[in-house]
Formats: C-alpha cells, structure tokens, sequence
C-alpha cells in the first residue's frame, strides 16, 4: 500500500547495464518505498529481467552506468550475498536445482547467516525445524519437500513456492519476483499468491516482473510500471495492467 | 639423496624378508621372483601413461624395522562404534588396539599370520590377485608382514573395520597391508577398509585386498584412503562375485602424494550384481589414479559404476574404467559414468571410460562429463546470503555427498563429511590453491 511519508527502500537512477557486451538497459529510473508493491510488466527482451538480476549482483551483467541505492547504501558496491544480508532477495525466474545439498540444510544455514548479520541468536536444528515447519504453510509445501535436495526433481510449480518459502524464511526488506507466475497453473499461481501477500507488511516491500497481467489479480499492485528498450516508458496505477492486457504492448512502444 | 627409478626399485627388492612356512613362503618366493622380472612398469603401457610415478622413484623405501606401540586413545577418532575392528600399524597386526567382541559365530576375523595353517585360507590367498603379472601386487605378496582374513558364513549386522595406521618414521618407509575377505553363500557383511596416517613423513603403502563372494553374497566394500600429503599409497583389490550375489564397493580417495587404486572384479556366477562407487577430492600437487575393470564372463550380470573426481589446485586426478562382456555374458547390464569438477585453471583430469563388448544381447552405457562448480548455483547460494567461500565448498560438498552417502556407515559418513568440509576449506586458507 502506498503511506505517505514512509522512507525509500529502492531508488534507482539511470541505470544502464550490459550483458555479453550488448547493453540491455538505457536508463531506468524507479522508487520503491516501504509498504509498497510494484510491478514491472513489458515484453520478452524488453529488459524487466536483466533489471531484476542486476539488482541482486549477477556477475554476468555489468552496469555501466547510473546509480541504485537500498535503504540509502549504494548496492553496487555491495557483493550478491551482502545485498541479501542488507534485506534483499531475488525470487530466481528458472530456480536451480542443487542436488546433495538438502531444502532445510540450505535454508537454516541461510537463516543463521542473516541472523548473524542483524546480530541476532542462530538456530539450532531443532529450533529451526519448528520454525520452518510454521513457514512452510505458507505456500502449502508438503514438508517433505524439506528433506528433498535443493529444487532437484521438483515440478515447475514447486520450484516457485520453494522461492517463496525461501522468501517466507529470510523475511526480506525487497522481494524482486521475476516471473514468478510463469510456468505456474492456476491453483499454485493463487497459493504462490498467497504466501507472497500474507509476507507483506508496511516495512517491505515487492517488485514483480513478469509478462502477464493474471498474477496481479491476485497480488495487487500499487504501481504498474512498462518496460520496454531497456527503459521504463509509462508508470501507472494497478489498472493500467488491464489496459495492457485488453490492447497489448504495441500502443505504448508507438508512443516510446 | 635422489635415487633414480632404477635404484628406487632396487631399494624395494632389498626389503626384510618376511619368513613363513610351507606354502606360503613358495608363494612369496615366487611373488619375488615375478616381481624381479616385472619391474615398475613403463610409462608407455597403456594403463599407467597417465600416472606420474617420477616423485615415487627418488625415495629409497625401507622396511619396517620396529613398529610402534600405539593406545586406543592414539586412534580414537577413526573408531567406528559397534564394529569388529582390526587395527594394523605400519603393516603389523595390533591384538591390543583391536577388537573382535563383536565377532559373533560364523564369522571369523583374524590376524592373517594366526590362520596359515587353515585349509581355507591357503585356498583363497593369492588366488586372485595377480602377483604374477602386476609388480605392486607382486611386491606386497613378498614382503607383506601381516594381513586381515575375514571369513563370513551368516549375516553380520556389524561392520568390519580393518583399520591400517601408519606412524611417523625416521627414513621413507614401506609397508604391505593385506586382506582376504571369503563371504560364503549367502551371507551379508560390510567391510571397511580404512588407511590413515598419524604423523606426516614419507612412506609408500602397498596393500593388496582379495574379496570372494559365493552365491546370494553381499558384501559392501568400503575403502577409504585418507593417508598423509607425504605418503605414496598403491592399492589392488581382486574381486570374484558367484551366483546372484551382490557386490557393493565404495572407494573414497583423498590423501597422499600420489595414489593409485586399481580393482578388478570378476563376475564368476549368473546374475551376479556388482556396484563401483568411487571419489577422488584432491588438491596442491596431489596425484589420485583409479583404474577399475569389471569382467563380465557369464550371463546376466548387472554392473553400476560412478566414478567421480574433484581436483583442486594443480592436483591431477585419473580415472580408467574398462568394463568388458564376454561372448558367453548374454543379458549383460551395465552402466557407467565417470562425473569429474574442476575446481582451479592447473588442476587435471583425464578420464577414460571404456567398454568392450563381445555379444549383442547386451545393455550397456558409458558416459563422462567435466566441469566446473556451476555458477548459476554459486550466484543463487550467494543471493541467499552465503559467501563466496561457504556457497562454494556447500557445492562441492554436495557433489562429493553422492558418493559418500552410499557408505552405510553413518558415523563415517558423517566424519568424512567433516573432512572434505575441512579439507576443502584448509586447502583453501593455507593457499594451496
């Protein structure tokens, strides 16, 4: 929801980045304050998920100019695994699959790695058992998913509501969704939905890329935001994704 | 002093001669004699031209003069708990560090030396490791001081740890570990053969195993080689696997200078299933060799293998697996596959799968990859507030898991775990990389 006057969580100007030595973003400008969700919708090669990863620090993707700034720190300075401690986390568009390294043995050591870092108590197994069995109602995981390896043999749909339970554990100050609804049928579309809405508060705050208006049916955003050519070329309210879906892209690209 | 290969070999010959009676000491002239003749073997032939052997030949190995009174509490953290434990030092049988209390009846597991007047160990020693034609094995057949006989005729919950420990010595030292292990018809053990060190130094180990599972047997072989930085370690196993019996090895490799572990098994009955797991871990100028071949020779076998190898450093990890079908192996199945991680730019691996196959009624497959840790897996561990160092080891952690998880012991499971994890880690920290 949007509060006047809560503090910027994301401010991000000018970005530019390149991928491979192509630069896919030319500038792209975005706020996020706290309590709000936002989606960034646009076509294939538009740009929305190279935004994502750059973000987050993929070390395939370079920026090259511009400047991105989380809760006042500059975040490129800053290495993947030091943004998700300051309270960022990247819900991944293919998730990885691991194998040999168990759900539950990745996500405590996860959890304890950023317990330490808010100077917090870690947990023992046990402790942690109890926790993430609460968490794990969240997307309506069946527990045994814990003692599985990390994504292996998991079904799209699983795979995603892995993401969330990770999300759900390691209670994020800025979630980026990329394409989490794709691949998702309309029943773990809703639980996914769900989990993501039932994890907002007025401190955190979302960023959702994806294609499709039908995920934010269900988490509703604040603000709509259109990618395309690696710049955002129209920001609006939640009803501008209806206008997308009923003309499509082709009308704003006319106009960019 | 730097010997030459030569003069290494030499050095070897003059070993202390191990004195025993009857048929035995025929075997061990004999060993001796082919031994003379085979010499190390050239680098040409073709199932050594990848293994390095030049930082073995200029040391001068010596027999084991004296050997060390150790206490349980020396060897405390390699005990498996609830096991049938013999304990050899540098060679020597141990009564006082083993112990075979949970040896129940129908199962015999004794110092080597004790039984040579049994009938059924004379039948089985020698046998199936060729001392004719391999010089290690040759070696090892002279010059061993003692060995392990396990004779199992029931099922035998307990596992048996034959636990081989070197101490530290003054000059480069050899010693010439041995086991013979008979299951009879269908009986079921695990047995775990474990060679550690307890201080640095250099010295070679030559152990030379013979395994022989009658019909419906199951053994599960575990052999971990864990031996000093220093050490030099060669190691031949001969199996034989009778009617509708299992064999189940794993094979963990991570210490010494230079390893080599060779294993041939033999499917000698119908329906026979053999499993070969293996991991080399290796880092710094460590050289870790794994030749196996499996012998289909009659119908219906059933063989597994994965081999993996991860190499750090400028390690130079090698793995050789032939698998061959006979004519007569109708139905054989077999499946290989040999999954190799690089982990820095000088690190090497070559790996050689091999199939020969003498009939059409036959399933087989063989497949080898190489790679490096997966950076799609490093960045996601990252992005979830793991380091650098932390999402690395917990990925090769992971690889190495799938083998060390086949071991169904799980105290060792756990403190090998704990070993690579330091392992991966120290080698890491003291710059080895």
């Amino acid at each position: 929801m949007i509060n006047k006057g809560s503090k910027v969580m994301l401010e991000v100007k000018n970005l530019r980045a390149e991928v491979g030595g192509v630069e896919i973003l030319k500038g792209v400008n975005l706020t996020v304050h706290a309590g709000e969700v936002h989606a960034i919708m646009g076509i294939n090669g538009s740009g929305k998920s190279t935004f994502s990863k750059v973000l987050a620090g993929h070390p395939d993707y370079h920026v090259t100019g511009g400047t991105a700034t989380f809760e006042g720190k500059d975040l490129f300075s800053l290495e993947p695994e030091d943004r998700a401690r300051a309270g960022l986390f990247l819900a991944f568009q293919y998730p990885v699959e691991i194998p040999g390294v168990s759900n539950s043995a990745l996500l405590r050591l996860a959890y304890n790695t950023l317990q330490t870092e808010r100077g917090l108590e870690e947990l023992d197994p046990l402790e942690f058992e109890d926790l993430v069995h609460e968490k794990i109602k969240v997307v309506e995981m069946d527990p045994s998913f814990l003692g599985r390896s990390v994504n292996e043999g998991f079904s799209g749909g699983e795979k995603k509501r892995n993401e969330i339970l990770q999300m759900a554990v390691l209670e994020p100050k800025l979630a980026i969704l990329d394409e989490t609804d794709s691949g998702l049928d309309i029943d773990a579309l809703r639980i996914v939905a769900k989990g993501v809405n039932s994890l907002l508060t007025a401190d955190n705050a979302v960023v959702m890329v994806t294609h499709y208006q039908r995920l934010l049916n269900y988490i509703v955003p604040d603000y709509v935001h259109v990618m395309d050519g690696g710049r955002i070329v129209r920001t609006g309210g939640k009803e501008l994704a209806l206008e997308l879906e009923a003309r499509g892209y082709d009308w704003l690209r006319a106009a960019a | 002093m730097s010997l030459t290969k030569e003069q290494c070999f030499e050095q070897l010959l003059l070993g202390k001669a191990v004195k025993s009676e009857g048929w035995l000491e025929r075997v061990r002239s004999e060993a001796l004699e082919h031994a003379a003749t085979l010499n190390f073997p050239s680098a040409r032939h073709d199932d050594w031209r990848f293994t390095d052997l030049s930082s073995l030949f200029i040391h001068g190995f010596e027999s084991v003069a004296s050997f060390a009174k150790l206490t349980v509490s020396d060897i405390g953290k390699y005990l498996i708990q609830g096991s049938i434990r013999l304990v050899f030092v540098d060679g020597c049988y141990s009564a006082e560090l083993s112990d075979l209390n949970n040896a129940g009846a129908g199962v015999t597991v004794a110092s080597l030396a004790e039984r040579l007047g049994d009938e059924l160990v004379e039948s089985h020693f020698g046998r199936l490791a060729p001392y004719k034609t391999d010089t290690f094995v040759a070696l090892n057949t002279n010059f061993f001081e003692d060995g392990a006989w396990v004779h199992v005729a029931k099922e035998v919950t307990a596992p048996i740890h034959m636990l081989n420990v070197s101490t530290r010595r003054n000059s480069p030292s050899a010693i010439y570990p041995r086991c013979t292990v008979v299951m009879e018809s269908s009986s079921r053990a695990t047995v775990v053969e474990d060679y550690v060190s307890l201080d640095g130094g250099i010295y070679m180990t030559n152990a030379v195993t013979e395994v022989v599972l009658k019909d419906n047997a199951q053994l599960h072989h575990v052999r971990v080689q864990r031996e000093d930085k220093s050490a030099f370690h060669f190691g031949h196993c001969s199996v034989e696997s009778g009617r509708d019996s299992v064999y189940s090895a794993t094979s963990i490799a991570l210490g010494a200078r230079l390893s080599r572990h060779t294993v041939h098994v033999t499917q000698q009955g119908d329906g026979a299933e053999m499993c070969l797991d293996g991991l080399a871990l290796i880092a710094g100028r460590q050289i870790a060799d794994t030749h196996t071949l499996i012998d289909h020779a009659v119908p219906r076998g059933k063989s597994v293998q994965l081999h993996k190898c991860i190499a750090d450093g400028s390690a130079h990890a090698i793995f050789g697996g032939k698998i061959i079908v006979h004519t007569g192996a109708v139905g054989t199945d077999s499946a290989q596959s040999s999954r190799n991680l690089l982990l820095s730019d000088k690190a090497h691996i070559d790996t050689q799968p091999q199939l020969e196959i003498f009939n059409d009624d036959v399933s087989c497959k063989h497949g080898a990859t190489i790679g490096q840790i997966d950076q799609d897996a490093l960045f996601f561990l990252k992005s979830r507030g793991l380091d650098e160092e932390r999402a690395r080891n917990l990925l090769i952690h992971a690889f190495a898991a799938e083998i060390i998880d086949k071991i169904p012991v799980p105290s060792l499971v756990e403190s090998l775990g704990q070993t690579i994890f330091g392992r991966i880690s120290g080698d890491r920290m003291s710059g080895v990389r």
